[in-house]
């Protein structure tokens, strides 16, 4: 089920949500949020990036992967059908490509375009799933995408398929 | 590039504080927003103190949106804008549900811009069974029919994040057609969206499984990766369906490794590592048990770990998962020891990930290659005592799976210690569980040291841990051993030790390890000689006046006081007891009070209802109350109406209802239908009559034990001791030794591996000394001559009940032996040489059959005296035997359980044809009795028998050789024989289905001991039309229960030419899946079957221009999906 049925998460200084198709009511959304602040945040800095499953978040099978870049915690939640190394950097993908779309990115871009950065993870990971890895694949979308904002022109007017 | 994100992300944590955050550093692209109404709200947020505050600020946000959102004059720019910010106070947890529609409504009208941020708000609020995702779903098609790419874009990624389910015909065909699109970045966003139907409703993609296949070979890499999840989670659920696969992966692999992906793919210039990744975990799942296909992947498992040398984290996944693979499919000796070699890396390496993984690697590998642990026993000794909880737990873990009767007392102290530090729920359950298997795994290590060990586990565990902990423990101690002497040793010291830790005042126990004292106290106090039976009460009264013990506790502690006084001539603390508790306000309290008191009245009869240890005497109960049948004869006498059962009532009071209906359709019969009406007969107490079949109340009475329930309990402990192995007599063994302290000695006996690290001890200091001495300690027994076994538990299917059948004696035995010998089962044809000698065995194998059924006994009477005849009457026989079943399948079809032409002959080949089912079940339709698993001494045959009420697998264990075997051992199955010294004995058990699905697969092994121990391993796959029966109603029945239903699921299948009519099309649907065809008018019918026990589901379909619409209700869910699947199988092999 890859990303845990896909809760994938960052969390802030004032910890907030993001991502998931997880059909969780919204009161155990902010606890499984308060819990995982709670946990990650207490980790020291030379132990390892894994936390195994908590009851809220699924039991034994599910396992919150995290890194900590400055004030920012990236927290994503999978179960075992993912490595965990191979999350770990997909994180850093993450990271790298918000890099790029934000021309330097710091955690008010991440606040302010909230929007934006569903979308970036949109393409990265598509239901629950990781669909693309490959940071120049992710840009060029992005960009794509952010040129419609601009001109608001429909410049991806497709060549009509004959069917 | 991590580092420039670091330095600029540290660079700005003052940044917030600030007044204007837009005009921080970088000032990027969008960041003119930041002064929006969204950046207002952020920034006011964040300046404030409390969360009421902040509570009170979103209120009035949300009026204002609220407002705004509603108004008619409102643009959609705007409405954008209100949305993002609904998003965020969504964020913060604060339910903004009035916006919901909006989303939705803007994802309909927006242009682009406006659309993506409305489907984002979608995804955002709504969960897969909102019903205003519904109102989305017209969007959606509508977007995937545009003719912008960034439209469609949009509706895939939305249809993959959330749809909902009953919905998915109306956009399959769509989407289909995108898997053909000449933009890869559709094609790859339509396999995803393909992958969500798959997960959410995997039978209604069935049929394009072809276009997956196309979707791998796509020329496009992205695709390709794609379509890998869908095929990831198909071989998870059938690997022997993809194995022509395997060499597709392979070369697939062979390709990325190579590195003849663009280079786009590159990450920190290894080439795609993530699809590396996932190609590794299918070749596992492949290769899994199958040496043939196994063999197809070594090459490339040996290029992936020499190729992936840099050092990186993403080289060190990739070599992860090559270690896991490897040690998955069938061994290869060069790539283990490669393997092994990789794993020694990972556990070494100072980086605390890869040490992490590398412990995992090693729990996952321990019990294949014990000596692996050994190897790195001094770092995982490191291990235990590290900063970090997770990579202890881990640790704890390793050592769990390497636990033995000499070591296992240090591990569960390390466990112990670590328990007692945690204060994580999930960790106690874990970890208690974990604790208390080892312990009843070898109890008679030390007596003591049972008990105490248990005692910490209650008292840390308290009551979160598993309920099945208390429960086990206490079937242990009643159930005892096989000695009587140590039974009795270990209950008194328990007895006093609980009698120990009552005497302190005022310390609070879990109400779970009260209950447990309790019940030990109340059951085996008169143990105690010495001691005054007067003082455990008064500890009992003084417990029940706590504030802290629950109601249910001082129930248990009640009943203990109650067996207590049961040996005591008279007690004034009972005495006060009684009468304080006879005015307490708790009714339980002042119920059990009034018992004791005219129980005490009575001594006699109080001790004939609490004899002395008597916990483990079966008690039979007469389930169908025959003693009241001269009481109901009175009443009946009297005058009284007979009883009638609630079905029954249910029936009269609906034809009544028939003749003056006022009543609007779809009442509360049906909820009554659904729970209980199916069950067929009730007892007249409400019990479920599951043996009452012959209906002979006096006959049949259930045995149940009368204190603990034990059903589902692990059997871990027989009258002969520890099941699955002889653990038993080397644990007596160690009783004897001192097990910690002098310790390394008893290592350099029995481990050789160990003298090394021995010849080093002089040179280290005191601590590693230490730390050698508790690395002794714990892989002591651990060579390669010692054995592992933690024996997992395999059940997927839950079985209930099951009864044993012994009926041949020896003497018979020794007759049937000789047929055994005869050559006559690898018959390949009825040559009519082989004829004779096959008929002759036929003779005597009826003969056989005679013993359980009079009915044969003619038949081979007649068999006897005309050899043409008797073909005949034995193919009747069967047939016979297939459809006596009338009150199961009431129009008896014939052609329903014809036996295929070639029974005979298959039963030949097969199977001897001694091989007979009993009586009671031989009425009922079964499969053939097929070889399930043989060897030179022993074989076993199954079937499976479809009775009205569960599907039962029967087992034949028949035994080849001459001499007598000992003991037989179903292990998984739970079925245990003393002996088999007669030829053949048969066992049958009934198999529930636990969830609805399509496909189950039962797996067990067998194990006998001659002259040495031999396991034969077996699986057996039942199918959901296995738990199918139909269920006969009337048409107007079928009309309420269909309007009663809401689950259901249509689907369009085309027919064949050949299967032409409605008629045709519905019978072969019967045939197979053991439907009920309630009415079939003109080209539509109705059907209608249960799920066992009694899950009705309702077919209705109907038939048109060479399509058969099937439509699917029932009560249960996942039935209706599951059904549909099984009928597609039916029309397909028509």
């Amino acid at each position: 089920m890859g990303l845990g049925g896909s809760c994938a998460g960052w969390l802030m200084q004032a910890p907030c949500w993001l991502g998931g198709d997880f059909s969780l009511s919204e009161d155990t959304q902010q606890q499984i949020i308060r819990e995982t602040f709670h946990l990650v945040s207490k980790r020291d800095e030379n132990v390892c990036n894994f936390l195994e499953g908590g009851l809220l978040i699924g039991g034994s099978d599910n396992k919150l992967i995290y890194r900590h870049y400055a004030t920012l915690y990236f927290v994503f939640c999978v179960d075992s059908s993912e490595s965990e190394l191979g999350i770990l950097d997909l994180i850093q993908v993450f990271v790298e490509t918000l890099d790029k779309c934000f021309e330097n990115v710091c955690e008010l871009d991440l606040i302010f375009h909230v929007d934006k950065v569903h979308n970036i993870l949109a393409e990265m990971v598509m239901g629950g799933m990781v669909l693309e890895t490959n940071m120049n694949e992710i840009v060029t979308q992005i960009d794509a995408q952010n040129k419609l904002e601009k001109s608001e022109t429909f410049i991806f007017q497709s060549p009509r398929q004959d069917r | 590039m991590s580092d420039v994100v670091e330095r600029t992300l540290s660079a700005l944590p003052g940044l917030l504080g600030q007044q204007d955050p837009g005009a921080g550093p970088g000032g990027g692209p969008g960041r003119v927003s930041a002064t929006s109404r969204l950046g207002g709200l952020i920034r006011s947020i964040t300046a404030l103190s409390s969360k009421h505050e902040e509570e009170k600020l979103i209120q009035q946000e949300q009026t204002n949106l609220k407002a705004t959102v509603s108004a008619p004059t409102t643009t959609l720019r705007l409405m954008k804008e209100c949305m993002v910010r609904l998003i965020y106070c969504e964020m913060l947890g604060y339910e903004s549900s009035f916006g919901y529609i909006h989303a939705i409504k803007l994802a309909q009208q927006g242009n682009l811009l406006e659309k993506r941020v409305g489907y984002l708000a979608v995804s955002l609020f709504l969960h897969e069974n909102h019903e205003l995702l519904l109102l989305l779903v017209n969007t959606v098609v509508k977007d995937l029919q545009s003719t912008n790419l960034v439209e469609v874009c949009m509706a895939l990624t939305v249809v993959s994040q959330i749809f909902p389910r009953e919905m998915i015909p109306a956009v399959l065909p769509l989407i289909e057609d995108k898997l053909q699109h000449s933009k890869e970045i559709i094609r790859r966003k339509a396999v995803q969206a393909l992958y969500k139907f798959y997960l959410i409703a995997p039978n209604q993609v069935q049929h394009i499984h072809d276009k997956f296949r196309k979707a791998l070979c796509d020329r496009d890499v992205g695709v390709m990766a794609a379509s890998l999840h869908i095929y990831l989670q198909m071989i998870k659920k059938n690997a022997s369906g993809y194995k022509d696969l395997t060499e597709s992966f392979v070369s697939i692999l062979k390709q990325v490794v190579g590195g003849k992906l663009p280079i786009d793919f590159n990450y920190h210039s290894v080439p795609a590592p993530w699809l590396q990744i996932q190609l590794l975990r299918i070749l596992g799942l492949l290769g899994k048990d199958d040496p043939r296909t196994s063999e197809l992947m070594y090459d490339v498992l040996d290029e992936s770990l020499r190729r992936a040398e840099i050092n990186h984290n993403i080289t060190y996944a990739i070599l992860f998962e090559c270690v896991q693979t490897i040690y998955t499919i069938c061994p290869k000796s060069d790539l283990l020891e490669k393997a092994a070699k990789c794993i020694g890396k990972f556990v070494l390496s100072p980086k605390i990930n890869l040490k992490y993984l590398g412990l995992k690697a090693l729990t996952y590998v321990i019990q294949q290659d014990p000596n692996l642990a050994l190897q790195h026993q001094m770092t995982i000794i490191e291990c235990l005592d590290h900063p970090d909880p997770i990579i202890k737990r881990e640790t704890l873990e390793l050592l769990y799976r390497i636990t033995n009767g000499q070591n296992v007392t240090v591990i569960v102290q390390k466990m112990l210690d670590y328990l007692r530090q945690s204060k994580e729920e999930y960790t106690i359950i874990n970890l208690t569980g974990k604790i208390a298997e080892l312990v009843e795994k070898y109890p008679f290590l030390l007596l003591k040291w049972f008990i105490q060990t248990m005692n910490a586990v209650f008292s840390v565990g308290g009551d979160v841990m598993h309920p099945d902990i208390p429960n086990n423990f206490l079937r242990l101690l009643a159930e005892g051993f096989d000695d009587e002497k140590e039974d009795e040793e270990l209950r008194l010291y328990a007895v006093q030790s609980y009698l120990s830790l009552l005497e302190e005042e005022d310390t609070f126990y879990p109400q779970k390890f009260l209950q447990v004292m309790s019940w030990v106290l109340g059951e085996y106090s008169y143990l105690i000689n010495d001691g005054d039976p007067e003082v455990i009460i008064t500890r009992l009264h003084r417990l029940l006046k706590q504030t802290f013990v629950t109601s249910e506790t001082k129930a248990w502690i009640m009943t203990a006081v109650t067996k207590m006084s049961s040996r005591m001539s008279c007690s004034k603390t009972i005495d006060k007891l009684i009468q304080e508790f006879s005015t307490s306000l708790d009714t339980c309290m002042r119920q059990y009070a009034f018992e004791l008191k005219h129980l005490c009245e009575n001594k006699e009869l109080m001790k004939n209802l609490f004899p002395l240890d008597a916990s483990c005497d079966e008690i039979m109960v007469d389930a169908s109350l025959s003693f009241l049948d001269g009481f109901v004869a009175e009443g009946l006498s009297c005058g009284a109406a007979p009883y009638k059962p609630h079905h029954q009532r249910q029936e009269e009071k609906l034809s009544q209802e028939k003749a003056l209906n006022f009543e609007p359709y779809g009442l509360s019969f049906t909820s009554n239908m659904s729970s209980s009406g199916f069950t067929g007969r009730q007892s007249p107490a409400g019990l479920s009559l599951g043996s009452d079949m012959s209906g002979n109340s006096a006959e049949l009475g259930q045995k149940e034990t009368n204190c603990l329930k034990l059903d589902g309990v692990r059997k871990l402990w027989g009258k002969e001791g520890y099941l699955p192995k002889k653990e038993n007599k080397t644990g007596k063994e160690d009783k004897t030794q001192p097990v910690p302290q002098d310790s390394i000695l008893t290592a350099h006996v029995v481990d050789p591996p160990l003298m090394q690290s021995e010849q080093q001890v002089v040179s280290l200091s005191e601590e590693e000394k230490e730390k050698q001495q508790l690395a002794s300690t714990l892989f002591v027994g651990l060579g390669s001559n010692s054995t592992i076994s933690l024996v997992g538990d395999f059940y997927k299917l839950q079985v209930t009940k099951f009864t044993k059948y012994e009926t041949q004696n020896s003497e018979e035995a020794s007759s049937f032996q000789n047929i055994a010998t005869l050559p006559f089962s690898p018959l390949p044809d009825t040559t009519p040489n082989n004829k004779e000698n096959f008929q002759g065995n036929e003779h005597l194998g009826l003969r056989k059959i005679s013993l359980s059924s009079s009915e044969v006994l003619e038949a081979s009477v007649s068999f006897e005296t005309s050899q043409s005849v008797t073909e005949v009457g034995l193919d009747e026989q069967l047939s016979n035997c297939r459809l006596s079943t009338s009150s199961l399948f009431a129009d008896s079809n014939i052609e329903v359980f014809q036996p295929p032409q070639n029974v005979p002959d298959i039963v030949a080949n097969k199977a001897p044809l001694s091989l007979c089912l009993p009586e009671e079940l031989a009425g009922h339709p079964h499969s053939e009795i097929v070889e399930l698993c043989s060897s030179d001494i022993l074989t076993v045959y199954w079937c499976k028998v479809w009775t009205d009420d569960c599907s039962r697998l029967v087992l034949f264990v028949a035994n080849n050789s001459t001499s007598p075997l000992k003991t037989v051992n179903l292990v998984n199955l739970n079925i245990f024989y003393t002996s088999v010294n007669f030829f053949l004995s048969f066992c049958q058990k009934c198999v529930q289905l636990e969830k609805v699905c399509t496909e189950g697969v039962l797996s067990g092994s067998i194990s006998y001991h001659l002259d040495t121990d031999t396991h034969l391993e077996f699986s057996l796959t039942f199918s959901l039309s296995d738990f199918i029966r139909p269920m006969k109603m009337t048409t107007e029945d079928f009309g309420r229960l269909w309007l009663s239903f809401s689950n259901d699921v249509k689907q369009n299948l085309k027919m064949s030419p050949s299967q032409g009519s409605l008629s045709v099309a519905l019978n072969a649907l019967k045939q197979k899946l053991k439907l009920h065809i309630v009415e079939i008018i003109g080209n539509e019918g109705i059907a209608a079957c249960r799920l066992l026990p009694s899950v009705p589901c309702l077919l209705h379909c109907r038939t048109h221009a060479r399509t058969l619409a099937l439509w699917f209700r029932s009560s249960c869910s996942a039935l209706p999906d599951s059904l549909l699947y099984q009928c597609q199988k039916v029309m397909e092999e028509a």
